[in-house]
This record gives C-alpha cells, structure tokens and sequence, in this order.
C-alpha cells in the first residue's frame, strides 16, 4: 500500500470465524481501502464453537444470542467494514468481480473465499425426517436445542468431536443417549487411541450408550415424517425423537471450482494461501494448504486455522509479510467437564508417551523418530500451553528425556530457554 | 447494573455498566474497548484478553482458577500479580466498581 492510488478492494465471502478475522485483522494491519465482508447467514458474524455445547444444554446463550457475537454492529461501522447479506453465486475471474443471488455484483482488486463447510448428509433413506438435525449454523443450533426440550431419545451418528459434544449435551439434559459409530472407536481421526478410551470411558460413565462399529441403514418415522428409530445393519431398532448427525463435513468449494480453480478436498491453495489465480485466496475450513514442514496437503476445520490463515492473508494484503503459512494447529473441545486440547499435527507417530497418573487428567504425547509431533491434552491445560510454545519451536523433545522421572513439559520448555545448566551448578 | 472501568493504554478511563452473567472481557469486546482482541472469543484458549487489575480492587476478585493460572504464563505482555484473563472474570454485583487496565499488546 504505497503512494496516493485507492488501495484495491477486498470482498471476503462468508462471514464466519475466518472472514471475519480477515476483515479485522486487515484493518488491524492499516488497511484503508474498501472492505466487504458478504454472509449469507442473517446474522453478525458469531462463535461456532459454544452450539454444540453450552448453547444446546438450555442453559448457555441461545444461539443467534449476542453472547455468540464476535463484536457488536458497532465494530463493523467504525472500522468501516461493509458488512452485506447475501449468498455469491458466481465469481468472474477475468472482470474481478462476485455476483450475489439476487444480481448484486461487487468488484475485487482481492478475494478472499471463507465459505467453511457443510455438513455431510447421511446417506439412508429416512435422513429428511422431522427430528433429524444437522448442526453447522446458529439457525441449525436453534433448531436441534427446540427438538432437544422436547426428546427423550437422542441418537447421535458419528463419535467425532461435534457428534460427542451434542451427544454430552443431551445426556447433561437427561436424554437418554446412544452413539452409533461405524468405526471400533470414537474420534477415531483426530486422537491416539489412549485418548479415543479415555473419552469412551467418560461418556459411558456419563450413562450414554456408545455402539461401535455399527452402521447406521435407515431412519424411520412416523406417518407424520417425524423420526421415532434408528436401524442398525444387525438389524437392531434404536428408540429415536432425536437424531443427530455428525459424520463430517464437506468444504465449500463449488464457487472456486465453478470459476475454474483447482479444488480438492478444499480449494487447492500454496504456501501462501493463494489459490490459482494471483488475486484470489482461499482460507480456513474450506481450504487446502501445504503443511510447510512436510508438504503435504491439509485441511483441517478449527477456530485457530480460520483465524491464523486469516492473519497471513491480512498481512500479505498490506504488505506487512510475504511468509509462508507455518502456525502451529491446534484445537480444543469441551465434553461434560472434560477439555480436551491438541497441540500439533499427528501425521502418523511411532511412540506415545503419558504424562500424569491421573486417569482424568493427562498428556498424550506422540513422536515420530526423534521429535515430537502433536501433544493431546486431557484435563491439563499447562500442558497445552507448554506444548504450543514447544511445538511452535520445532518440538525439541525426545522421547528418551519425556522418560526422564520428574519431567514436565513446562520445565522442559524453561530449560531449552535458559539454555542447559552449567555444569558447575549441578543439576537437581 | 455492576460499573467496570476500563483504562486504556494512554490512560483514557472508560466506565462501562457490564450486565451481570457476563464477563469482563465481553463488557470490553461489545464497548469497542480497544486492546481486548479475545481470539478465542471466552474459551480460555489464547490468553489476548490480559487485563492488569487495579491494585485498588484486586481484592473483589476470586483467585485465578488452574486453567487461566496457566494460561496467564502465556500472555504477550509479562504477567504481573494483578494479572487476569478478563474472560474467566465473571461479572456479579461484587465486582461493580472493578478497574481494569489494558495492556500495551496481546499477541
Ligand atoms: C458446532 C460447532 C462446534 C465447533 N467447535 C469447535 C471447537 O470447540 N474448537 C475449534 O477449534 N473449532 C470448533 N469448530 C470449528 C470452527 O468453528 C470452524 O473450523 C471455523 O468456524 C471455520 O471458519 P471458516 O471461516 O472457515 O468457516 P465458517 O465459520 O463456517 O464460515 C463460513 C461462512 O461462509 C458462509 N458462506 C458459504 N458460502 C457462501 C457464499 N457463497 N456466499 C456467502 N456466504 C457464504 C457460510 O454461510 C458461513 O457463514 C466448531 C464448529 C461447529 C460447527
Ligand atoms: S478470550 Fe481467549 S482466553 Fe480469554
């Protein structure tokens, strides 16, 4: 941003986590052209986070409730962020411009896509039921706590972290819950299998059913196409007023692919966040990027993605950085009173290690070879914090010192700090 | 409503009446205090909401819990005994009158 010219605008689609922080940290980072953040969701941009727990509980905020805003109308108006309502059905690539639904068009000199994802349908007959609910949005979040007041029955498919969160939230409620899981254990993707246990054995305790390796083949209803059953492939007919489905999700990238970018599981983005064309970038859970460090293609669906790739794309914008897309991921889910935190990417590991004797409150911490990769926190959020910090410096760890008796990783961290004691002092 | 004063970090003071329920650092978000960024929006995850209490009312507050104690080893400015994560500071009428000073940065 130099000299007098008009800095080119900047039209964000989707106003979630990602494009929100997009226009924020623009603005953060002295951007004065024109900014347009575009929602198709009626709503100031909000945390997703609290829908699948305190929200549906009756207890927290309701969705589409303040609480959830980001920041207030207010905000919007003194950064000058033009906040639009609408749904883009088309980018022009060659005339640099998106064009809403309802014909509206807005020119770019940037475009930044933040269109997150969709839920996964289930694919077996009776999924458009009356009870059955997918969760992603505020409205979805409403609609699933007014089916929860009123069930007594809920069936949860898929034991990923949304499907456990709505699953401990309508167990905390007083439903009676069961978990069908096609796979042998829950959250089977994100977490070492120590963990995955850990949380088979909270939510058993809670007295929620957890059924593994179970497919679900059909809903059924009522002649009133409400949902009143689950069928398993054994056969076995599960009670349901309430079905929630959590299988994963989908990226968005119909847009992108429709003006002809390569797409993937996401929109195929570089180092920089770029997607094909030079003035389009792509962020958060609809992206694909390479992992620097292994080059493989990612794509992973958390607040701090959506907001570290918004940063680089901000800074890049005002020229404040060129870099490459290096944040260390990391994620948190909340389940009764449990938190679980994860630091790092698990990309295959050869050894776990735990720390802490509590069974309620550990680390899992997973290497490859020499190095540490990912840290998963149960209950122990210094640990969390430590493993960030470490992680985030290469993760100067190995297993043979997390062995070491006394060892923590707060005090690890400190050594690598300080530097390694002189000898003269002794050490312990 | 309880009053929360927020002080900038050019000393500009800014008495904000917070509802009780909720916290400190969304009576900040939702004024436009400048300097509370909350990247985790209140789930105790990123430490951007430091406030340094004023000494003066410290003492209104309960102790830091175990997960913020360990977060506040974490914020971008030093950690001072008066330090607080301003989402973990629920609002209740015993806090009315707190003081609450921004920090140069967050992150
Ligand atoms: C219920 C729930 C709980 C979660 N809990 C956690 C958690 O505990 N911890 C964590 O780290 N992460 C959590 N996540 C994940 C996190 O919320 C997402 O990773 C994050 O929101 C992704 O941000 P995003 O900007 O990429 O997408 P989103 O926040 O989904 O925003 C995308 C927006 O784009 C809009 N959009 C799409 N297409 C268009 C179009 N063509 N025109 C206009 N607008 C469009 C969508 O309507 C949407 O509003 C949770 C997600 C959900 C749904
Ligand atoms: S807002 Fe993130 S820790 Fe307080």
């Amino acid at each position: 941003m130099t000299g007098d010219a008009q800095p080119p605008s900047v039209v964000i689609v989707g106003a979630g986590q990602g494009g929100y922080e997009t226009a924020a940290s623009l603005r953060e980072h002295g951007y004065r052209g024109r900014v347009t953040l575009i929602s198709a969701e009626d709503a100031l941009p909000y945390e997703r986070p609290p829908l699948s727990k305190a929200c549906l509980k009756g207890d927290g905020a309701a969705p589409g409730d303040e609480q959830l805003w980001l920041r207030p109308p207010t905000y919007y108006a003194r950064q000058s962020i033009d906040l639009v309502g609408g749904t883009v059905t088309a980018v022009d690539p060659a005339a640099r411009t998106v064009r809403l639904r309802d014909g509206t068009a807005y020119d770019y000199g940037h475009l930044v896509l933040a269109t997150g994802a969709r839920p996964r349908p289930l694919d077996v007959p009776g999924a458009a039921l009356r009870g059955v609910h997918t969760l992603r949005t505020a409205r979805d979040a409403a609609a699933l706590r007014a089916s929860l007041a009123a069930a007594q029955y809920a069936v949860v498919v898929g034991a990923g972290f949304l499907g456990l969160e709505c699953a401990a939230a309508a167990r905390e409620s007083g439903r009676a819950v069961t978990v069908v899981e096609a796979l042998d254990r829950p959250l089977a993707r994100a977490v070492s299998a120590r963990t995955a246990e850990h949380f088979t054995r909270l939510h058993r305790g809670e007295g929620t059913r957890l059924l593994f390796g179970q497919q679900v083949v059909a809903l059924r209803g009522d002649w009133h196409g409400k949902v009143t059953a689950v069928e398993l492939a054994d056969g076995r007919r599960l009670p349901a007023d309430l079905v929630v489905i959590g299988v994963g999700v989908t990226p968005r990238t119909e847009l992108a692919a429709a003006a002809g970018l390569p797409v993937g599981d996401g929109v195929t983005v570089d180092a920089r966040l770029l997607t094909g064309d030079p003035h389009i970038s792509a962020i958060g859970d609809c992206a694909a990027f390479p992992q620097v460090r292994s080059g493989k293609r990612l794509r992973l669906e958390s607040v701090q993605n959506a907001v570290g790739h918004a940063r680089l794309v901000a800074k890049r914008l005002t020229g404040a950085s060129r870099a490459h897309y290096q944040e260390l991921p990391w994620f948190w889910s909340d389940q009764f009173a449990t938190t679980v935190q994860i630091a790092g990417h698990d990309d295959g590991h050869d050894t776990e290690m735990v720390l802490g004797d509590d069974p309620d409150a550990f680390s899992v911490l997973l290497f490859r070879g020499e190095g540490l990769r990912a840290v998963e926190s149960v209950n122990r959020p210094g640990d969390h914090m430590a493993a960030r910090r470490l992680l985030d410096g290469g993760g100067r760890l190995k297993p043979g010192e997390a062995a070491a008796p006394g060892f923590t990783l707060k005090g690890h961290l400190a050594r690598l700090r300080d530097g390694p004691a002189p000898a003269r002092r002794g050490v312990s | 409503m309880p009053e929360i004063t927020y002080v900038g970090v050019d000393g500009t003071r800014r008495r904000i009446d917070v509802p009780a329920g909720t916290s400190v650092m969304r009576g900040a978000v939702f004024n436009d205090i400048d300097g509370i960024v909350a990247q985790c929006a209140g789930n105790a995850q990123c430490a951007t909401c430091h406030v340094y209490v004023d000494d003066t009312t410290v003492d209104r507050l309960e102790p830091a819990r175990p997960d913020e104690d360990d977060l506040l080893d974490f914020t971008a400015c030093p950690r001072r005994p008066t330090s607080r994560l301003s989402c973990r500071l629920t609002v209740t009428a015993a806090l009315d009158g707190l003081i609450v000073h921004v920090p140069e940065r967050q992150k």
